[in-house]
């Protein structure tokens, strides 16, 4: 099956900034595809050469297989919802909506009856004749999905689009982005710099940093095998150990991830004990605790330890005793 | 409510109001309890200076306006009448309003054609020098005399002028003269033309267009103009559909200066075009030599109608909606 979309090499420079460099990756269709990474990661610019409002320096892009390149923004079978919904305040939220047929010339009647599908669809029932100005944030996220859904794209584009939200609206948006995009089989591409969100909602992850993609798997495998120090710090704050430090903890001569959940507290002489150390800093969190914890004895630096809720949490200075199961130190790919 | 004995620890008594403040505290602690007083304090003066200096002189106008004058002594009769409006009705008068009316859309029209695309650029594209560049342009002939740069367009449209010359030499004298021989607009030279006074007009009142338009589509989000073409629409019809509603308050806006300067103007029509009046020339005239002031009054009332309609019909067709 063709992929919906395909980079191949793909570079775009800004003057001498790689924003994107030597990009390569596939999205078959009807994935949930998330876009990782911090800000100035490239992850938007890789969006917008999709949606054909940058063009690339170097590389070829294929939507459907069609080489990309002469083809302008408006005649590409992708959609965008933007960052900032950029609804047209001028019009109501049916014109709003209607806008995409109407530009095709499909008539008034018929566009409006299209337009109410879709505001059905994103539960904005009876809305259509307000003004984006008369909408909260998440009613004008809505709006702006049904805006860009209505028009039938083949690939949907998503940047950032829940940033905007509050925590408890984000969350149901998210539920909400993904059975939509179960229900309609399209190929959704999401960019996002909260990892939860990537994590969450989408089929596969490519994580970004300088331009470039340093992992894509799904969101376990960029989870549990993060390919190198960044993906493992990145996603999930995990305890980056260096080639020494994993030695000294059994583990192979490599860069390391023991992730904070991994690891359990123990009494002082508890035999499966593997290091030991006291606590520096507690940070209540709600579902658990994370602590630091400064390690003593063959491995002299801080790791962090999560605490699931329920369960007692040392005071700072306390002495306690580590320890976790074998497979949670993960050696990664990357010699970096 | 404040006990006496225990100054500031009452519940009920503000921080800054403790007895023994200076003058400077209990003000400011004055204003931060009714802050609708400080308001009220800082905005009087500019109100007083609007209503009565603004307002009041326009109401006296107004009301001039239907008082008459006695045609056998030319003393103004104190009274309520009709009849200097329908003075305002003469074939003549009429034609003097049909005129500057014409004149002032002409200019606008003209006016928002060619400072569109500057205002374009420099709102959208011009960065950094270009943009300090485009700010020079704009701005350094206004702060030239009008009547200086008004004298040098009659030298420059004179028969003798650079014009002239300029079109002879390049072998369109005939056209030029084609032109000045078309009937109403055309006349000896374009100094003593309608076309003169409508170029001189563009000339010296096109910033007061680019300035508003400019700041108006530079508040038209980029992400719009995006979302547009994404949603299939071409250049034209995202300039139709997005980027002109968006901008317009500020296009009419511009639209009010070219407008009502064109249509109260008297200097310019008096150096430049033929020596037939529009309405700026009228009140002039009749106020001054004529001593008809109730007429001239009436005469001022037109481009005050006419820009309540303008600005009403404007409102209907929903250029306010993006406001």
């Amino acid at each position: 099956m063709t992929p919906a979309v395909e980079f191949s090499h793909v570079s775009r420079l800004f003057g001498t900034v790689r924003a994107v460099d030597d990009v390569s990756l596939t999205i078959p269709e009807g994935e949930f595809f998330a876009m990782l990474g911090p800000s100035g990661s490239g992850k938007t610019t890789c969006l917008r050469l999709i949606s054909g409002f940058e063009m690339p320096t170097a590389g070829e892009i294929r939507i459907f297989g069609a080489p990309s390149g002469d083809v302008p923004p408006n005649q590409r079978q992708v959609n965008t919802v933007f960052q900032d919904y950029a609804l047209f305040p001028h019009m109501s939220v049916r014109d709003n909506v209607a806008y995409g047929p109407m530009v095709k010339g499909v008539p008034k009647a018929k566009r409006h009856a299209q337009a109410e599908e879709m505001l059905a669809l994103v539960h904005l029932d009876g809305f259509g004749d307000r003004k984006p100005a008369q909408l909260s944030g998440g009613q004008r996220q809505r709006v702006a999905l049904a805006r860009a859904l209505v028009n039938e794209p083949r690939v949907l584009l998503l940047d950032e689009p829940l940033g905007a939200l509050d925590l408890k609206l984000r969350e149901a948006m998210q539920d909400e982005l993904k059975s939509l995009q179960q229900r309609l089989g399209i190929t959704f591409v999401f960019v996002t710099h909260d990892q939860g969100e990537a994590l969450s909602m989408a089929d596969r992850v490519a994580v970004f940093d300088q331009g470039r993609i340093i992992q894509v798997g799904s969101p376990s495998e960029i989870y549990e095998r993060p390919a190198t120090r960044f993906v493992a710090d990145f996603v999930g704050s995990s305890n980056v150990l260096s080639p020494t430090e994993a030695r000294a903890l059994g583990g192979a001569d490599r860069w390391a991830s023991l992730r904070p959940e991994a690891i359990r507290l123990l009494l002082p002489h508890d035999p499966a004990a593997r290091l030991s150390g006291r606590v520096t800093t507690v940070r209540y969190l709600g579902a658990g605790t994370r602590i630091g914890i400064e390690v003593e004895g063959r491995l002299a630096r801080e790791l962090a330890v999560l605490i699931p809720a329920g369960q007692p949490v040392p005071a700072p200075g306390t002495m306690v005793a580590l320890g976790w199961a074998d497979p949670a130190l993960h050696p990664m790919e990357a010699a970096e | 409510m404040t006990d006496p004995a225990v100054p500031g620890s009452a519940p009920g008594s503000a921080p800054g109001s403790a007895p023994g403040a200076g003058l400077s505290e209990r003000l400011t602690a004055l204003f931060w309890r009714r802050p609708g007083l400080l308001v009220a304090l800082l905005i009087m003066p500019p109100l007083l200076w609007l209503g009565v200096v603004y307002i009041g002189s326009l109401a006296a106008l107004l009301w001039q306006s239907f008082y008459s004058i006695d045609e056998f002594s030319g003393a103004i009769v104190k009274e309520f009448t009709l009849k200097t409006y329908a003075e305002l009705g003469l074939q003549q008068n009429i034609d003097i309003i049909v005129r500057t009316v014409l004149m002032a859309a002409a200019v606008t029209v003209a006016s928002v054609i060619l400072a569109f695309p500057i205002a374009f650029f420099a709102a959208r594209y011009a960065r950094g020098r270009w943009k300090a560049f485009f700010y020079l342009g704009i701005m350094l002939p206004l702060w030239s005399s009008y009547l200086v740069k008004v004298y040098a367009w009659k030298l420059i449209l004179a028969k003798e002028g650079i014009v002239t010359w300029a079109a002879n030499g390049i072998g369109a004298g005939p056209l030029l003269d084609g032109v000045l021989a078309l009937p109403v607009i055309g006349g000896g030279s374009l100094s003593t033309s309608y076309i003169g006074t409508f170029l001189v007009f563009v000339y010296v009142w096109l910033p007061y267009m680019i300035l508003p338009m400019q700041a108006a589509l530079e508040r038209v989000p980029t992400s719009m103009i995006e979302a547009s073409a994404d949603l299939g629409a071409g250049g034209l019809r995202t300039l139709r559909s997005v980027i002109l509603p968006i901008a317009a308050p500020g296009i009419i806006a511009g639209s009010i200066f070219t407008f009502s300067l064109t249509l109260g103007d008297y200097i310019i029509p008096q150096i430049i075009g033929s020596s037939r009046y529009f309405i700026g020339q009228a009140v002039y005239s009749l106020q001054g030599t004529a001593g008809n002031v109730p007429l001239a009054a009436a005469f001022a009332v037109i481009p005050i109608v006419i820009m309540l309609v303008y600005l009403t019909i404007a409102r209907r067709m929903g250029a306010f909606d993006a406001l």
